[in-house]
């Protein structure tokens, strides 16, 4: 293969589609074959023994959906949906509103650009572990932000959300944010770097205000930064297994506990696959349902400006 | 070191492959025992193992049985077996000695007439599918304890109780004294384990055998363990304010002197151990609540995969053998904290409380525990159900309870 691989790429008199860059497609053909295999062919049969009895091996033992109703009467999976909305409509909103407001205010030509990027950055370098476990110490209210403002006067002052079954998934959202939001943040820049400069000189000629050329001139012209975005954040939603991990393991009782950690327990822990397949697919079919209208929106249909 | 932690580390994925033409046979036992005490212990086995001519190549998992088990499974389904392995004996192991995976062990028993060795006999008899014996017990390790730190007690006030229901008359003095009454850490298990604990105590051996031996649904939901669910009320507003996760640090707890009590396993003494403090002075341990002293025969056990290697399967042998020998079962156990599995052997160096045990166990007063009883799925419920219960005071007792009765009729 390595011989076909010279640079004479110019064939541009090849009559036939299915032969121009025939050495770009003869390399991709492994990876295309991986990714059927792994992807397609690994979710075709985790659906399809999520039908079945399966403990700690798999097994073809039809059970129908025995799995799922299970699992829809189960507290823990109900809690786990309820927290990963939360957990999603707050990453969501705030690592969007937050970036944005950032990525703005850096766009201001301001000194120390570099400076002020690398430290709002710096926090995305670090794992989901690192993050759960440092703001684990930060929120314990025994020597965490609780602690020193007790020190500093405010003896009433309580702040534990790690340990308060009601609040805890807002704890977990507030790692989330401050590891997520930076990256977000240069993304947004580089959408805003990407911005004319003649647009902003003719809405300053026009006397329009600097909030709404951002707001109804700036923001429409980021639409696919956007977009990017919001897959980005998205897909770290609902994936979030490890920041819950190392946060609070799940607690307290089961208070922070997310679908993808209930999948993980049930097959490896209870040794019941049968019942972490039935929740993964449940897992894909969320996504799917969000994922699949607005993909068939933005790329099917008619092609746009 | 180097090399331990390497094989450790890589023991998930990596096929390890350590053997040579070299006269002695090389077997890797993979395990959890990380802890100080435990790696101890566990230095006791690999000695014994390697003055047999063999070569122990040391497999250690760290994070608990949790992390270990998962891993551990993967490498013999995927057929890259170790050599040995550790499980609670019971019924973590089961399907994959239906599978086949797993080897026989029948003849050596019958060899070494291990049925007249071992005791109780029902540690054997987990060991045993079909009538075929798959694993070799080495130690056994019971819940039924409850840890109190007399220094608490002298702070607050009140003489140290000699059962569950003194110990809950004295939770508001120890309140009083800024004491937290009950340490219950917060990771599931514990929560899980103590509802068993108390169960067993409050409730009675025979209460314990039907729910989770007949698995009586009926009788789950019924007013005797309603009154189980009491204590474990009781238990849950007493510890309250434990804000630890892991049940080391809330052994902690206990022996700071910041905590009264802990219901936790015998391991818990090699905790107080090294901490240096003496049993009978500093700390009290009470088997079975002080109200129904049993001793569940919970522990850890050997597993052979089989294997294709003649060499590697003589070898496992020796190390079947080894295991249950006298001398190898005295020093790996006094390292452990936990009891040795025959009756046999001499532990005059073993302190007050594993001797409280051992009186127990030679007086037979055992019952099987939950890892012999029920499956792993059964136990996760379980586990999600208490988490939930001790975390959260405002869910009611009958509901608790009706939850509990729902997994107990959907075990297996």
């Amino acid at each position: 293969m390595s011989s076909l691989a010279q640079p004479e790429m110019s064939n541009s008199e090849r009559p036939n589609q299915l032969f121009r860059n025939l050495n770009a497609k003869v390399a991709s053909i492994p990876m295309i074959l991986t990714a059927l295999a792994v992807f397609v062919g690994g979710t075709a049969w985790t659906v399809l023994y999520s039908f079945t009895n399966s403990k700690l091996l798999p097994r073809l033992n039809f059970v129908g959906v025995d799995q799922y109703y299970r699992l829809w009467a189960t507290p823990r999976w109900l809690v786990s949906i309820e927290n990963l909305l939360i957990y999603g409509i707050i990453s969501l909103v705030f690592s969007l509103v937050i970036g944005f407001v950032l990525a703005a205010l850096l766009d201001q030509k301001i000194r120390f650009e570099d400076t002020f990027r690398t430290i709002f950055l710096y926090p995305f370098a670090l794992s989901f572990i690192v993050t759960g476990l440092v703001w684990q110490w930060l929120l314990n209210p025994d020597f965490g932000i609780q602690r020193v403002v007790r020190d500093l006067g405010w003896t009433s002052f309580s702040f534990d959300p790690l340990y308060n079954s009601s609040i805890v998934i807002y704890g977990i959202s507030i790692a989330a944010l401050w590891q997520g939001t930076g990256l977000i943040m240069c993304l947004m820049l580089a959408g805003l770097r990407g911005i004319d400069e003649d647009i902003w000189k003719a809405a300053r000629v026009d006397g329009i205000p600097m909030w709404k050329t951002y707001l109804f001139i700036v923001i429409p012209m980021m639409r696919p930064v956007f977009i990017t975005t919001l897959v980005i954040i998205a897909a770290g939603i609902v994936k979030v297994y490890d920041l819950v991990v190392a946060q609070t393991s799940g607690g307290p009782g089961i208070a922070s506990e997310v679908p993808a950690k209930y999948v993980y327990d049930y097959m490896f822990f209870a040794q019941n696959l049968g019942q972490g397949f039935a929740a993964s697919t449940m897992m894909l079919l969320s996504v799917v349902i969000v994922i699949v209208p607005w993909a068939y929106l933005e790329f099917g249909g008619k092609k746009r400006g | 070191m180097r090399y331990k932690f390497l094989t450790a580390a890589f023991a998930a994925t990596v096929a390890l492959n350590f053997a040579g033409p070299a006269a002695a046979t090389d077997l890797e036992v993979t395990h959890w025992w990380t802890s100080g005490g435990e790696a101890a212990a566990v230095a006791e086995l690999a000695k014994a193992f390697d003055a047999t001519g063999n070569h122990w190549v040391d497999g250690a998992i760290a994070g608990s049985g949790g992390t270990a088990r998962p891993i551990m499974i993967s490498r013999i389904t995927g057929g890259d077996p170790m050599g040995a392995t550790q499980f609670n004996h019971g019924r973590q192991a089961e399907e994959l000695v239906q599978a086949g995976l797993m080897r026989d062990l029948t003849d050596i028993a019958t060899k070494g007439k291990w049925t007249e060795l071992v005791r109780p006999k029902s540690l054997l008899d987990s060991c045993t599918i079909d009538g075929k014996i798959y694993c070799v017990p080495v130690n056994i390790h019971s819940w039924q304890w409850l840890w109190l730190s007399n220094e608490a007690f002298q702070k607050a006030g009140v003489p140290m109780p000699k059962d569950w229901n003194e110990f809950v008359a004295a939770a508001p003095a120890l309140e009083k004294a800024g004491i937290i009454p009950l340490a219950v850490g917060g990771q599931p298990w514990q929560a899980s384990g103590a509802f068993d604990v108390l169960l067993a105590a409050v409730g009675g051996t025979d209460a314990f055998l039907k729910v989770y031996k007949e698995k009586d649904a009926k009788f789950a939901g019924g007013p005797e363990i309603a009154k189980v669910f009491k204590a474990a009320d009781d238990a849950r507003k007493m510890a309250k304010n434990t804000n630890v996760q892991d049940w080391n640090q809330a052994t902690n707890l206990v022996i700071t002197g910041k905590a009264g009590g802990q219901i936790m396993g015998d391991w818990a003494q090699g905790e107080f151990q090294v901490a240096g403090k003496t049993a009978g002075k500093d700390y009290t341990c009470l088997p079975g609540l002080g109200l129904n002293e049993v001793i569940a025969t919970g522990g850890d056990a050997f597993y052979f995969p089989l294997l294709k290697d003649a060499d590697k399967a003589k070898a496992q042998e020796v190390l079947a053998e080894t295991l249950l020998d006298p001398k190898t079962q005295v020093a790996f156990n006094l390292k452990k904290g936990s009891l040795p599995v025959r009756g046999d052997v001499d532990l005059n160096t073993a302190n007050d409380c594993m001797k409280k045990g051992l009186a127990i166990l030679a007086k037979g007063a055992v019952i099987p525990w939950t890892d012999q009883l029920l499956s792993q799925d059964s136990q996760k419920q379980k586990e999600d159900l208490f988490s939930e219960f001790f975390a959260k005071p405002d869910m009611s007792l009958e509901e608790a309870q009706k939850r509990f009765a729902d997994i107990i009729a959907s075990a297996d």
